[in-house]
């Protein structure tokens, strides 16, 4: 092996970035490569694989209302595209993109249709949603798609070199909230926004999101996950958006990532995926625990 | 400690709707299938705690029996496999248990056919998952490497024997026995790739009563 180094933080990251006058998606695709023993282009056909895929769940879900084994989730996808059509959303044409995508994504996952884990299933709908979504009305081109989502994948590598990225580690924080400072991120470089803003958006991102617990009711990815994919989605978007405008948060981006750390470990493990309390262990929830059970 | 990799974050393409539940699942059963490397007659498959309670949502029996069939994680045939003829081959039940001296997603591949064999996994989040133990003895299998599982008699040398006909480098081995003198396991994770000449050349050797080389699972 040579004797690079490894890039394990974001100010690794950044400097770089500075250093070499290079961007997040350069470094992170060299890296990658040179890791895995493979050629660059080799690797980007990779990123592309799951990017088709990630197009594929949405196409598929736009047009499905199939329910899920246990009858709880599945239409609601359809129900916003009906609603949208005779009503348009208030924020306009990629607040709905993005919505949809998000539902439609997270929908074929509780189907057990194919989707792409990013970084895990049932976070798997935010940030294909922003990313196509946004790409979609800005006319953005496949090839800064792939490096939107090669950016999307150093930031939640990064991360998870501290924090396990699973709820029964560190909470839905490390599922639905990495995955939407990883959207945050790829977001602000779709639009144009340099390395500092993008970790800007990855800071503001996740801040907002630290203490998300997991509570899936009856132990499934459908209450409350499906619902929170589009939410998570726009909080991306608002993250970014915030960033392009400067606006800097005031703890980096590292010292955000642990305090998602701490807050990992401080969470109850009733609160991580072990459905023991919380949205869990409400009286409804109890309730169409034992309905599933009988079934 | 292996460098971390964008492709852990924004793969796998799977069936859904979970990486543990489900396609922990799918992988489980391909790792079972190649360790078995038969057509059983008849499979029960023990699923425990948080597999047993919530795994029929997310589709766990149905990806532990595609796996078992060879199906990959992001085969759309998985959600539908009870239905396909290709889930005939043999006789298979589910067993549901609680137990908290296991994982919380634990299994048992129990087989029977004209070798009967009990196989238990773990599947440890994010679609990691391991293999713990064959029949009664405790194995090391996570489908990361490509690896050499070998059952033997208990005799002086066996691991020198064992090692010197492999030219790879071995990452980890691992060894287990009954008693002294009586039936061994040896577990070895390897760097690189062995061909079937090295299989058959370990074959030779006296005293080895199965040797299985399981590869390993593309991610």
């Amino acid at each position: 092996m040579n004797q690079k180094t490894n890039i394990s933080t974001f100010e690794d990251l950044y400097n770089e970035c500075e250093n070499s006058s290079k961007t997040i998606w350069q470094i992170a695709q060299e890296k990658e490569a040179e890791n895995e023993e493979i050629s660059i282009e080799e690797f980007r056909q990779n990123v592309k694989k799951s990017l088709d895929a990630m197009k594929e769940a949405i196409k598929k879900g736009l047009s499905s209302n199939e329910m899920s084994i246990s009858g709880m989730c599945g239409d609601d996808c359809s129900k916003l595209q009906a609603s949208y059509s005779n009503k348009k959303a208030l924020f306009g044409k990629t607040f709905e993109k993005i919505t949809c995508y998000a539902l439609a994504t997270i929908e074929e996952n509780l189907r057990m249709g194919r989707i792409v884990a990013c970084p895990t299933a049932g976070s798997c709908a935010i940030v294909p949603s922003v990313l196509i979504g946004v790409s979609e009305d800005l006319n953005i081109p496949e090839n800064e798609q792939i490096n939107a989502l090669i950016t999307a994948g150093e930031i939640g590598r990064i991360i998870s070199n501290k924090v396990a990225l699973a709820g029964a580690v560190a909470g839905c924080q490390a599922e639905c909230g990495v995955a939407s400072a990883m959207s945050a991120g790829a977001l602000a470089q779709l639009r144009g926004g340099a390395v500092e803003i993008i970790l800007n958006a990855v800071a503001l991102a996740m801040k907002n999101l630290l203490g998300l617990t997991c509570d899936p009711v009856c132990g499934l990815v459908e209450v409350p996950c499906v619902k929170r994919n589009p939410f998570l989605a726009i909080h991306a978007v608002t993250a970014s958006e915030l960033a392009l405008a400067n606006i800097k948060s005031k703890i980096p981006v590292d010292e955000v990532i642990d305090a998602l750390e701490q807050t990992g470990n401080l969470m109850s493990p009733m609160l991580k995926e072990s459905s023991q309390a919380g949205l869990a262990k409400t009286k409804t929830a109890i309730k169409l625990e034992k309905e599933f059970l009988l079934k | 400690m292996r460098q971390s990799s964008i492709m852990d974050i924004i793969s796998p393409i799977m069936a859904g709707p979970s990486s543990s539940h489900t396609a922990g699942a799918v992988r489980l059963g391909l790792l079972a299938r190649n360790i078995y490397n038969e057509i059983p007659k008849k499979v029960t498959f023990k699923l425990y705690n948080s597999y047993a309670k919530t795994g029929k949502g997310h589709g766990t029996d149905k990806g532990l029996l595609a796996g078992l069939l060879g199906l990959s994680v992001d085969d759309s045939r998985i959600k539908n496999i009870f239905d396909l003829d290709i889930s005939n081959q043999f006789d298979y039940k589910f067993e549901y248990y609680e137990d908290f001296n296991r994982h919380p997603n634990a299994v048992d591949f129990i087989f029977e056919g004209s070798t009967n064999m009990t196989i238990s996994g773990d599947s440890i989040g994010a679609g990691e998952i391991i293999i713990r133990k064959i029949n009664d003895f405790s194995v090391n299998v996570t489908g990361k490497y490509n690896t050499l599982i070998l059952v033997y008699k208990d005799v002086p040398n066996m691991i020198a024997r064992v090692t010197n006909s492999i030219q790879v480098n071995i990452a980890s081995l691992h060894c287990d026995r009954f008693a002294k003198g009586q039936e061994a396991s040896m577990c070895i994770c390897l760097d690189g790739g062995i061909n079937q000449k090295v299989i058959d050349f370990l074959g030779l050797i006296e005293n080895i009563y199965m040797i299985r080389y399981i590869k390993k699972l593309e991610s």
